[in-house]
């Protein structure tokens, strides 16, 4: 079995959103555990995913719904396409249990979305849980915090 | 160019079948609605449950007006303009809070009761003899025209003379009823922070959009189309049982015939809703325990009546919607001709099951997020009629499927569930409450 050092962690990370920036997601959906979750939610230090509205809180049929759309002949919000990009502080590992295989991280990061002349800047935490399945790093959880999640906004169409 | 100062001008934006496309686009006509259309009707302001104690109270706006919503000390809730009679500072500026026994102006301390009664002015002698209690602005914080509490629904008309409540309303507070009535002890809480949703189109749009069943199955065909496809390739019939989420979003690709015959009624002064017969609410599971709940508190034969109700979406005029199946209100709140804040409340039913809230939040961040791939499929379309309608080519916009010659909109009527009928009794009322405070003497201004 492999044990993962910090800076594995640290690449997995920026591998991540590099995958999310080139719109390779295909590839992002085989980095999520079969029942890991997205969450984004909608007040600051919101506890409860389920029970109150959250902005986002997508199971694998969900985000696979999700990107599947943005490919899709008559998804006319994505005509013309948008694009994202993320800018990612140094990541921190807050946990690294190799034994059980499993690891914490929390990644402040700026997020930008574009579409015709219009571009969102968001400041974003995203809290990943990872675990280690068949010796690779997976996703078991991502908790995507914006700094304003309380604002009005208009359409967010990628995955901050 | 008009500018929609009289009568006759503002009458001329609608026929019995198309609306002038400067109802949509023109600043003067949204600054008329603010004037007279919000001030005339019927606003919804809240619910009482965001003010549960004395003192409790709730900032939001009416129109482009801001009030207070507060619960005063003799329990009831009272709506003030949120404006400091003296120096016009906005006398609460957080969503919500406890003010205690009286508000107090953080710019000088003019400091007022809960029903806006002026208290105190501090170094009060500097006012002895000026005359500034024969003022309007000594008395205090000034209220709106009139509020009603119906099932803790709040509803607020800010001219002190107009309709009232229960002629405004009428029969279409039966879908309240129903939304009311779902939970065992007959009482709602809302549940949390509202989404909040900017969209850069006019708010009647988003109101006409509730009952407009020819969209689903094309605007909403690359998510709700895309969601049965994948489920048929994971091997799943139609018949399997659904994961909550499918069972929300597979109905918006029902074929043009459920939506034929789901109904549409209306009422006079512009409500109506979809979903007379059945819904896309119709099929959701059953939530374990809640039918008993429902029997304890009401006898078999309600129960089972209140839940055979499965409106679809109920327009109250002129700007919210409810959802009563799945206690969910939405308020479009007009702030410019093309400019609307979409805010999107979920209800808890009281002493039912806490599944049914799980319910009402996951469709609420499915379908009414920002980051919803079925609320990108409806804004695209609305911002993309914003930008459509300043062609010069034709100017106005067509409101016609089933309309019949001498439609009488002032009459309830159930019809076909693909009529545009609530559109047109929409911009009846619109016409009715727009000109209610005009009068003829305008014209010749």
């Amino acid at each position: 079995m492999t044990d993962f050092s910090k800076d594995d962690l640290i690449d997995f990370l920026y591998d991540e959103v590099r995958m999310l920036d080139d719109g390779r997601f295909d590839e992002w959906m085989e980095l999520w555990t079969e029942d890991g979750h997205y969450w984004m939610p909608l007040n600051y230090n919101q506890q409860d995913p389920l029970n109150e509205t959250s902005l986002l809180y997508e199971d694998q049929f969900m985000l696979r719904l999700r990107i599947q759309r943005l490919i899709g002949a008559r998804t006319f919000s994505q005509k013309p396409k948008s694009r994202c990009h993320h800018v990612i502080q140094r990541p921190h590992v807050d946990e690294i249990d190799n034994d059980a295989g499993r690891y914490k991280t929390v990644t402040r990061m700026h997020y930008i979305e574009t579409r015709l002349d219009d571009q969102l800047l968001l400041a974003l935490t995203a809290t990943h849980d990872l675990v280690r399945r068949d010796d690779r790093l997976m996703i078991a959880g991502k908790k995507v915090e914006i700094l304003n999640c309380d604002a009005a906004f208009g359409n967010i169409q990628l995955l901050p | 160019m008009p500018n929609y100062q009289t009568r006759a001008e503002v009458e001329a934006l609608v026929t019995p079948f198309q609306v002038h496309r400067d109802i949509y686009t023109n600043q003067d006509v949204y600054r008329q609605e603010m004037k007279h259309l919000f001030a005339n009707t019927w606003v919804y302001v809240g619910h009482d449950s965001q003010t549960p104690k004395k003192g409790d109270y709730y900032t939001t706006q009416i129109g482009d007006q801001p009030v207070i919503m507060v619960r005063h000390s003799d329990n009831e809730i009272k709506v003030l303009y949120n404006r400091c009679p003296h120096k016009g500072t906005k006398i609460a500026i957080d969503k919500t809070g406890n003010t205690g026994k009286f508000f107090r102006c953080p710019y000088h301390a003019w400091s007022f009761k809960t029903d806006g009664c002026l208290l105190a002015i501090p170094l009060k002698k500097g006012y002895e003899g000026t005359g500034l209690s024969e003022t309007e602005n000594g008395k205090g914080m000034k209220s709106v025209g009139a509020v009603h509490n119906y099932r803790g629904f709040i509803f607020a008309r800010l001219a002190a003379e107009g309709i009232g409540f229960d002629d405004f309303f009428g029969g279409s507070l039966s879908s309240l009823d129903n939304m009311v009535d779902r939970s065992p002890a007959g009482r709602l809480e809302v549940v949390g922070a509202p989404l909040r949703y900017m969209h850069q189109c006019n708010w009647k749009m988003l109101v006409e959009n509730q009952t407009d069943t020819c969209h689903p199955m094309v605007a909403h065909e690359s998510s709700a189309g895309t969601a049965v496809q994948i489920w048929k390739d994971m091997g799943f019939t139609e018949d399997d049982p659904k994961p909550p989420a499918m069972e929300i979003i597979a109905p918006f690709m029902s074929a043009y015939e459920f939506f034929e015959e789901m109904g549409i009624r209306t009422w006079p002064n512009g409500h109506g809703h979809t979903g007379v017969h059945h819904s896309i609410h119709s099929k959701y599971s059953e939530i374990p325990g809640y039918m008993d709940a429902l029997i304890e508190s009401y006898g078999k034969e309600k129960a089972e009546a209140i839940l055979a109700e499965n409106r679809h979406n109920t327009v109250y005029f002129p700007n919210i919607m409810i959802k009563g199946p799945i206690q969910q209100l939405r308020n479009f709140i007009p702030l410019a001709a093309d400019r609307t804040l979409v805010e999107s409340w979920i209800f808890r039913l009281v002493d039912a099951p806490e599944e049914l809230t799980r319910r009402t939040a996951l469709y609420n961040r499915m379908i009414n997020a920002p980051t919803s791939i079925v609320g990108h499929d409806d804004l695209e379309m609305y911002e993309r009629a914003q930008e459509g309608l300043h062609a010069d080519g034709l100017e106005w916009v067509n409101i016609q499927r089933l309309y019949q010659e001498g439609e009488d909109l002032d009459a309830e009527a159930v019809e076909n569930g693909t009529t545009e009928r609530q559109m047109r009794n929409q911009f009846h009322a619109w016409v009715k409450f727009m000109t209610a405070s005009m009068s003829e003497a305008e014209a010749a201004e």
